[in-house]
C-alpha cells in the first residue's frame, strides 16, 4: 500500500484541479438540481421521523 | 486563552452564524427553500436545519447515491476533491458547526477529561466503517425498506437531530404530531454524544463521522498543512501533551486524524510547528 503514501509536491493542486473537474461534470449531468430538490424540502429521514 | 484557540473559536461561530443564518426558519419551523441549496457548505450541517442556508456534503452525497440505477456521483466527488486537497481536516477544526458543539461540551468542568476512547486504535476506524456501509452501501441498494434512504442521515446523524429535528419540531406542530420511535432511537445517539462529548474530546468526529474520514484521507497533502522543521525540534513533547487527540510531532503534520486545530503550534517553544500553506 506504500502508493497511498507517496507525496509529491504541489500535490492539492492536482486534487483541486480533479475537483473542478467532477464539480463540471457533475454539474452537466444536473446532480446540483436533485441536491437541491432533496435540501429545498424537509428530509424526514433526517429528522428522524421518514 | 492563546491567540490561535481564540481565533479558532471565532472563525467557529461566526461561521456557524453564517451557514445557519436563516432566522426565519427557526421561528416558522420551516427551512430555506433558495437557490444556495444547491451548494454544499464543508462541514457536516443538516440541510434541514430550519436555519441552513447551503446543503451537507454528506446528505447531498446520498441523495445522488439515492437514484434509481447505479451514477457516479461526480458533482460531490468534486466537491470532495476541492475542499479536500485546499482544507483537509481543517474543515473539522474551523468551520463544523457539530465540531464546534462538541469542543463547546468539552470544555464543561465536568468528568476526568480523555482525549480517547479505550481501544481508539480499532474504533477510530469507526468513521470509514460508516463511510462505507451506511452513507456508500447503505444509500445505494436497498436499506430498511421498499426505497433507497439515505441511511446515515436516516439512523444516525446526530448533527440532523440537534440542528435539524430538535428546532424543527419544536416550532412545527404537524411535524411533532409523527414523531415516532425512529426519533427516539437518534435522539438517544445524540443524547449519547453529547455525554460523550463532555469526557472525550469530539468523539463524534474520531470515531463516527464519515465527513471526517473523507477530508483526512486529503491531509497528507492538502493546502493547509501543519509543517513540522524536524531540525530545530528537541523532542519535548509538549506539542503532543496539547494535542487533543495525542498525535506525536511526527504524526500531527500527516495524520488523517488530525484536525489542524493549531494548539500544537501554540504549545511549541521553540517554533518548529507552523499551520501554513503547503506551497514550496
Amino acid at each position: 500500500m506504500n502508493f497511498l503514501k507517496i507525496n509529491p509536491p504541489r500535490l492539492w493542486l492536482w486534487g483541486i484541479l480533479a475537483g473542478i473537474l467532477c464539480l463540471c461534470i457533475g454539474l452537466s449531468r444536473g446532480e446540483f438540481t436533485i441536491i437541491w430538490q432533496k435540501a429545498a424540502m424537509i428530509c424526514l429521514e433526517c429528522i428522524g421521523i421518514g | 486563552m492563546t491567540v490561535m484557540k481564540r481565533l479558532r473559536l471565532t472563525v467557529q461561530i461566526v461561521y456557524t452564524i453564517l451557514t445557519n443564518g436563516y432566522m426565519y426558519g427557526f421561528l416558522s419551523g420551516k427551512i430555506y427553500q433558495g437557490k444556495m441549496k444547491y451548494a454544499c457548505v464543508p462541514g457536516l450541517n443538516c440541510y434541514s436545519c430550519p436555519g441552513a442556508v447551503a446543503s451537507c456534503p454528506i446528505g447531498a452525497l446520498q441523495a445522488l447515491l439515492n437514484r434509481q440505477g447505479f451514477h457516479v456521483p461526480f458533482g460531490m466527488l468534486g466537491f470532495f476533491f476541492l475542499f479536500g486537497s485546499l482544507l483537509g481536516r481543517t474543515v473539522c477544526g474551523w468551520l463544523c458547526p457539530f465540531g464546534l458543539v462538541q469542543d463547546l461540551l468539552y470544555k464543561i468542568p465536568l468528568f476526568h477529561k480523555k482525549k480517547r476512547l479505550p481501544f481508539h486504535r480499532i474504533l477510530k476506524y469507526g468513521k470509514y466503517m460508516v463511510l462505507v456501509f451506511l452513507v456508500c452501501i447503505g444509500s445505494l441498494f436497498l436499506f430498511g425498506g421498499l426505497a433507497k434512504v439515505p441511511a446515515f442521515c436516516k439512523y444516525v446523524c446526530p448533527s440532523g437531530t440537534l440542528m435539524g429535528a430538535l428546532p424543527l419540531l419544536l416550532a412545527n406542530r404537524s411535524l411533532r404530531a409523527q414523531i415516532g420511535g425512529l426519533f427516539f432511537w437518534k435522539l438517544g445517539i445524540l443524547l449519547f454524544i453529547i455525554l460523550l462529548s463532555v469526557k472525550v474530546f469530539r468523539p463524534f468526529c474520531q470515531y463516527l463521522c464519515p465527513l471526517g474520514a473523507v477530508y483526512g484521507w486529503f491531509n497528507r497533502f492538502s493546502l493547509v498543512q501543519i509543517h513540522w522543521e524536524k531540525e530545530t525540534c528537541v523532542s519535548c513533547q509538549a506539542c503532543q501533551k496539547a494535542c487533543p487527540v495525542g498525535l506525536t510531532a511526527e504524526e500531527i503534520s500527516r495524520s488523517p486524524e488530525c484536525i489542524r486545530c493549531g494548539r500544537c503550534v501554540s504549545a511549541c517553544q521553540k517554533k518548529c510547528l507552523h499551520l501554513r500553506f503547503n506551497v514550496k
